[in-house]
């Protein structure tokens, strides 16, 4: 009997201590959840901005050392806090330029991006963590940014820009900074900045490069004063196609950050009609005077034919992303797939693969059979390297039997280059390369990885 | 006669891949009847530098849109465009715009 009671007595104890952790881990969670930022999946309007009448003692402490810099000053702070900006893009540019505006006190924050977070984004994104992996980037963004300073209002927008939603939503904000990755993003924020009147601060990094120009402001051009036309899209580069070192964006965000600031405090911005160059090789910074705002311009000009936004992925050629487009070249019996290749492997069947990769490629990882020459080379026909595809030509005529044409195998990382060298072989003449029969991986290595070899490395 | 004209060129955010990686060009024009003007210069690069795929720096008589032409550090629509004459010890920068970010 008394061992019962005992034994219930602590059960019970047990029972309620249980109930006492519970408590708390509810408690905690809903603390925590009430911080959990909602992410807007489309445009809503917002409330307007309250301007601050005074600094708070906590203000005064937390942004004491800009406070003292007459440039800034009390007003100037006070400005920050009543001023919104749009971020297009949460990243390589876009993270270190919401981090300095947080930091610095800037009273909204809108921060939009339609991507979720890659490992191979963490180079250059500095807001993303390994944990954010998956994870919206705007959101990502927003709740580092909050860690930062709970005190500027942040609104994460999933969603894409485009020509439905770009008004509404930048006529919400004071300032729009450009932290996009692509051309046809870059004309539809210049085309609704200038359509609702904002002030458009502009940067672009690549490789080890960087540009910044503030566009339609105080009079000034505006991106089509500057680039009437697109590009062709073939000549546009990407960061995972042309590389980036983190820093460069890095510096070029931070200097939006910058003007952003300069602009929202009263101070004013000085790279209205100025372009500024980064070489980051060189360490040097370039400013070069622009053309002012042109009187023909088709949307800030005297008689604009653009009133309206249109379709920007037609008027540029190209898709509103940077990720890779997949192009056709071939027909059907000019490509082998990833499998194919397998079994060609495995039977050992006499053939040569090509690797039409740049060098810097090839070191990252390459298949061991391979025989490297650049599609540049082969392109501008490159003696050496002709010379190199002639002798491992004929070195597996020798080892084949009677006279055939012997296969070559193009491979890239994605198959868009192994398409074009495949063209540019079909093109040589007779006396450049023997007569073969040359055929294209479909997917390239990427595809390698994916569907045969696992442990063969991504990028 | 113009006598010959000696300017250095640039190229840079990409531009420079189209002349073998390399972004600094001391270059000096021969001698003319006529001055030299950026319409001629853009001919001289094709012949002179540019061996292969013209169609990724030129179109036309000017330059591919996309490319930015500064001469001595401002935008050639200040300068004359295509009819700005060069002048010994000019710079002219040949820069393509980025899109990364």
């Amino acid at each position: 009997m008394t061992d019962e009671v005992g034994y219930l007595k602590a059960q019970l104890e047990e029972k309620e201590k249980d109930i006492v952790a519970l408590k708390n881990k509810l408690a905690h969670l809903e603390k925590s959840n009430a911080s959990v930022l909602e992410l807007y999946e489309k445009v809503t309007p917002l409330t307007p901005l309250k301007a601050k009448a005074s600094l708070s003692n906590e203000d005064i402490m937390r942004y004491s050392r800009q406070l003292l810099l007459p440039e800034l000053g009390v007003q100037g702070q006070l400005n920050l806090s009543k001023t919104s900006v749009l971020v297009v893009g949460c990243g390589g540019l876009g993270c270190p330029l919401a981090q300095y505006l947080a930091a610095a006190g800037i009273g909204r924050l809108g921060l939009l991006d339609y991507d979720e977070v890659e490992l191979s984004n963490l180079h250059r994104q500095v807001l993303h963590g390994e944990e954010n992996q998956d994870q919206a980037k705007a959101l990502s963004a927003a709740n580092a940014i909050k860690r930062l300073n709970s005190t500027v209002e942040c609104i994460p927008y999933h969603l894409q820009l485009s020509s439905e939603n770009a008004l509404q939503l930048i006529q919400q904000y004071d300032i729009v900074a450009d932290c996009s990755d692509n051309v046809p993003t870059r004309y539809l924020v210049n085309d609704a900045c200038v359509l609702s009147g904002k002030p458009l601060v502009s940067a672009s990094a690549l490789r080890m490069e960087g540009q910044l120009t503030v566009y339609n402001y105080h009079g000034g051009p505006c991106y089509r004063c500057l680039y009437p036309v697109p590009p062709p899209s073939e000549t546009v580069t990407n960061c995972s196609d042309g590389g980036v070192l983190g820093v460069v964006p890095g510096i070029m965000g931070c200097f939006q950050a910058l003007e952003v600031l300069k602009i929202a405090s009263g101070q004013g911005s000085s790279c209205g009609q100025q372009l500024v160059m980064f070489d980051a090789q060189d360490a040097r910074f370039r400013s070069i005077k622009l053309r002012p705002k042109q009187a023909g311009c088709a949307v800030c000009g005297e008689n604009p034919s653009v009133t309206r936004l249109v379709d920007y992925e037609a008027f540029c050629g190209s898709a509103a992303t940077d990720k890779c487009r997949k192009l056709n070249l071939l027909s059907r019996d000019q490509r082998i797939t990833v499998q194919d290749y397998k079994s060609i492997m495995d039977t050992a069947e006499p053939h040569l693969l090509l690797d039409v990769r740049p060098l810097v490629e090839v070191d990252i990882c390459h298949l061991p059979t391979s025989l490297n020459i650049p599609l540049s080379s082969l392109e501008y026909r490159k003696s050496e390297h002709i010379q190199l595809l002639q002798e491992s030509i004929s070195q597996l005529k020798q080892q084949m039997e009677g006279d055939c044409r012997p296969p070559v195998y193009v491979i890239c990382k994605m198959g868009n280059d192994s398409q074009k060298a495949v063209q540019v072989m079909e093109k040589m003449s007779g006396s450049e390369v023997d007569s073969i029969t040359v055929k294209d991986i479909s997917g390239g290595l990427m595809a390698w990885a994916k569907r045969i070899d696992p442990t063969f490395p991504q990028y | 006669m113009a006598a010959p004209v000696a300017i250095h060129l640039e190229f840079g955010g990409g531009a420079e891949l189209l002349f073998n990686g390399v972004k600094d060009h001391h270059v000096t024009l021969p001698s003319q009847p006529d001055p030299w003007d950026v319409k001629q210069l853009l001919v001289w690069i094709q012949q002179n530098l540019l061996k292969e795929r013209p169609e990724l720096f030129v179109q036309g008589d000017s330059v591919r849109p996309g490319i930015l032409v500064l001469i001595n550090d401002a935008d050639w629509e200040l300068m004359g465009e295509l009819e700005y004459q060069l002048q010994d010890q000019d710079n002219v920068v040949f820069i393509s715009t980025l899109h990364g970010g």
